[in-house]
């Protein structure tokens, strides 16, 4: 008997990727897309659903099409088109209990994976360099995706705990990147010049959409020999892209601006609707956050095709060049070079101060 | 010595005296380019008799020194060429090439970090290059006792902490890869007040210091790092002038367990000289409060002369690295055991006690 897979926040382009992705998988019967506005991208053979996970008919989805595996993609930080803040977290919060509570009625379901965030760890001075899966954050996120995040991974454990029978698996993320991925950070990088933060320089560690959708593939489906995959697992690719890193990468110039102002020209862009510029964003973009990787590589037994460099490499070619694209500044360099040589000579203690 | 102290007086007399005559010859040196052994031999022939007469001028009569304008553009051109024959044109080029290298991986981001943030590069080319002269020239560092750090792997030296500013760590750091053989790359542990100060987090996270806390030590320590701690924290750093070189508590001793989990040895490290940059003769502790910070320095200088008093002391350093101590042959539990880890806490604190001592009383003087 093949898998019966329900598949949430099919709307958005991570969703219907990984929907038309897993109903070519040969264990897998059907997939059945939901989401409370329908998507513009095709979810190929998938069955589409329009429902909001926020109200109690999800327990009759699940009865109608003995559901076996749910994967719950609807933790989001952004809102789809025309959404406000209040109504992501509500289907975030709201919607992850009304689909847990449809879980722990159902007789059928064997298996939950929930896309998390490394949004749970927050970001604080006092915080370890690197995060494992058991470090307990310093400061507890106040608000936004990031609190959303805390109460979603609670809600998980407290079903996990009620239902041992269930494989739960929850997959906490770095920073999606991708041609695709529309995840704040996203959002952030595509500004035509960086607000940065006076004086730091944040890590930053990215996960590419193409080992996202890899990585949930692994965890929906069972286990490979001598692998588990039920637990919580920190997903990022290799390595750490530093902030100054990124835009030099981007080709995107930097304005540093104090700390206290940062806050204010926050909300001026919030306003304006640029981007969203939440205090969890703007501590992430301070003091940065890198996690440990080995549980996922050890006991998940997932090794991302993308290192950070990579995803991020990717997602810059889907962007398209920033005002001062690399090449041209190494260009400049070059011209440099060819000047005679005193003047080159005199340039080189100047760089020194970089 | 002598000489030492004999060459930098010649170069300002002729920075100051001749600067004239100097430009113009210098001019005219780039345009005899093609010959410059030819101009580069007389001088150096003219050297050894020079030396002497120019120090007995300097020693005898300092005042005298503005007076002599005519051995002012001897030395200039004496010393002129023997730049040119130190860094030939084909040793500047490269220099300039790789710097403009350099300046192109910066400027395109092309560079690598680890996960704490440590940017190799940036160390090695700018930050240790900048803080070389500081450590030799300044302090005047004295390194004993190198061949106590391993080779390879990890290792966790613990030092004693003094100086009001955390310099003595910085010097560490130099002196570590400076002197070591395999110029290892010492990884410090620093307060989480630094990482929380704008430009000094980032700064301090690309010279590759991480907070000092147990999971950071433990995972450097298990990846073969070379990490430095302080135990003494803020305690020995803030102490007042009257209680140098007295050890404060180790902490809670956690360094030890790190080690003993990660199963790497400890070399106990002393630093002579620290303790005198800055004597801190009072702490404000209103305005510490007020500012939140730990301490607020009342130096000699500070803040009675504005930022002239942020100038250390010219103190004489001396860094010893003691014998190591091996953890690899207790029991992965004895992690857990408190009684053996305030022993080891006690042994390492008195080794470095009195090793602080024994330096002591070799030392001639603070500032020689």
């Amino acid at each position: 008997m093949g898998k019966v897979v329900l598949v949430t926040g099919v709307a958005r382009q991570l969703g219907g990727r990984f929907v038309r992705r897993i109903q070519r998988d040969p264990g897998v019967d059907r997939v059945i897309g939901l989401d409370a506005v329908p998507p513009e991208h095709s979810l190929g053979a998938a069955e589409f659903l329009q429902a909001d996970i926020r109200q109690p008919t999800i327990a009759r989805v699940l009865a109608e099409y003995a559901v076996d595996t749910v994967v719950h993609m609807d933790v989001t930080g952004t809102a789809l088109a025309g959404g406000s803040r209040t109504s992501v977290k509500e289907t975030n919060v709201i919607g992850t209990m009304q689909l847990l509570g449809a879980c722990q009625k159902s007789p059928t379901v064997r298996r939950l994976v929930v896309k998390s965030s490394t949004n749970v760890y927050g970001s604080a001075p006092r915080d370890p360099a690197v995060f494992t899966e058991t470090t307990s954050p310093k400061s507890l996120p106040s608000g936004g995706f990031a609190k959303d995040t805390v109460e979603v991974e609670g809600y998980v454990r407290g079903f996990a705990r009620r239902r041992p029978d269930v494989a739960v698996c929850v997959l906490r993320f770095a920073n999606i990147l991708g041609p695709t991925a529309d995840s704040p950070l996203a959002e952030y990088l595509s500004l035509p010049v960086l607000p940065t933060v006076l004086g730091y320089d944040p890590r930053l560690q990215f996960v590419h959409e193409d080992d996202v959708i890899d990585v949930l593939r692994i965890a929906s489906q069972d286990p490979a020999r001598a692998t588990l995959n039920s637990g919580t697992f920190n997903i990022a690719g290799d390595g750490v892209l530093l902030l100054s890193q990124c835009a030099r990468r981007l080709g995107r110039p930097t304005v540093p601006v104090l700390l206290p102002a940062v806050t204010w020209a926050g909300a001026a862009l919030r306003t304006v609707g640029l981007t969203d510029f939440s205090p969890e964003q703007l501590r992430l973009l301070t003091h940065g956050r890198v996690v440990s990787t080995k549980e996922m590589r050890e006991t998940l037994g997932f090794r991302p095709k993308y290192t950070t460099a990579q995803a991020f490499t990717d997602f810059v070619r889907g962007r398209g060049p920033g005002l001062l694209p690399p090449e041209a500044l190494s260009r400049a360099v070059d011209r440099i070079a060819a000047l005679p040589l005193p003047g080159a000579a005199a340039k080189h203690p100047t760089h020194s101060a970089d | 010595m002598a000489d030492a102290k004999v060459i930098p007086f010649d170069d300002d007399r002729s920075r100051g005296g001749a600067r004239g005559p100097a430009r113009r010859r210098s001019g005219g040196r780039r345009q005899a380019e093609p010959t410059p052994e030819v101009t580069a031999l007389p001088g150096q022939q003219e050297q050894p008799a020079q030396e002497p007469a120019a120090a007995k001028s300097g020693r005898t009569t300092p005042e005298s020194g503005r007076t002599t304008p005519e051995s002012g553009p001897a030395e200039e051109d004496r010393s002129g060429p023997e730049d040119e024959r130190q860094g030939p044109r084909s040793g500047l080029e490269r220099r300039v090439a790789g710097g403009l290298a350099f300046l192109r991986r910066r400027l395109t981001g092309d560079y690598d970090v680890d996960e704490f943030g440590y940017d190799r590069e940036l160390t090695e080319q700018v930050l240790m290059s900048l803080l070389r002269p500081v450590s030799e020239k300044y302090f005047r560092v004295e390194v004993k006792g190198i061949e106590n750090i391993p080779a390879d792997g990890g290792a966790l030296i613990v030092a004693n902490h003094s100086g009001t500013l955390p310099l003595d760590g910085l010097m560490l750091q130099v002196a570590v890869h400076d002197k070591h053989p395999a110029e290892r790359h010492l990884r410090l542990l620093a307060a989480d007040l630094v990482f929380m100060l704008p430009v000094v987090n980032e700064l301090a996270r690309k010279a590759g210091h991480t907070l000092a806390c147990a999971e950071d030590a433990q995972r450097l320590l298990e990846s073969g790092e070379l990490v430095g701690v302080m135990p003494e924290g803020f305690k020995g750093i803030g102490k007042p002038f009257s209680e140098r070189y007295k050890l404060q508590r180790f902490g809670r001793g956690g360094f030890v367990s790190t080690a003993l989990r990660a199963r790497t040895p400890i070399v106990p490290c002393s630093i002579v000289g620290a303790e005198e940059i800055y004597p801190m003769i009072g702490n404000a502790k209103t305005v510490a409060r007020v500012l939140g910070l730990p301490y607020f320095p009342i130096t000699p200088t500070f803040p009675w002369l504005g930022p002239l008093g942020g100038v250390p002391l010219p103190t004489k350093w001396t860094i010893q690295f003691g014998e190591p101590i091996p953890t690899d042959g207790y029991p992965p539990e004895a992690a857990e055991d408190p009684m053996l880890m305030f022993n080891l806490t006690d042994q390492v604190r008195e080794q470095i006690q009195h090793t602080l001592y024994k330096l002591l009383v070799q030392r001639r003087s603070v500032f020689f």
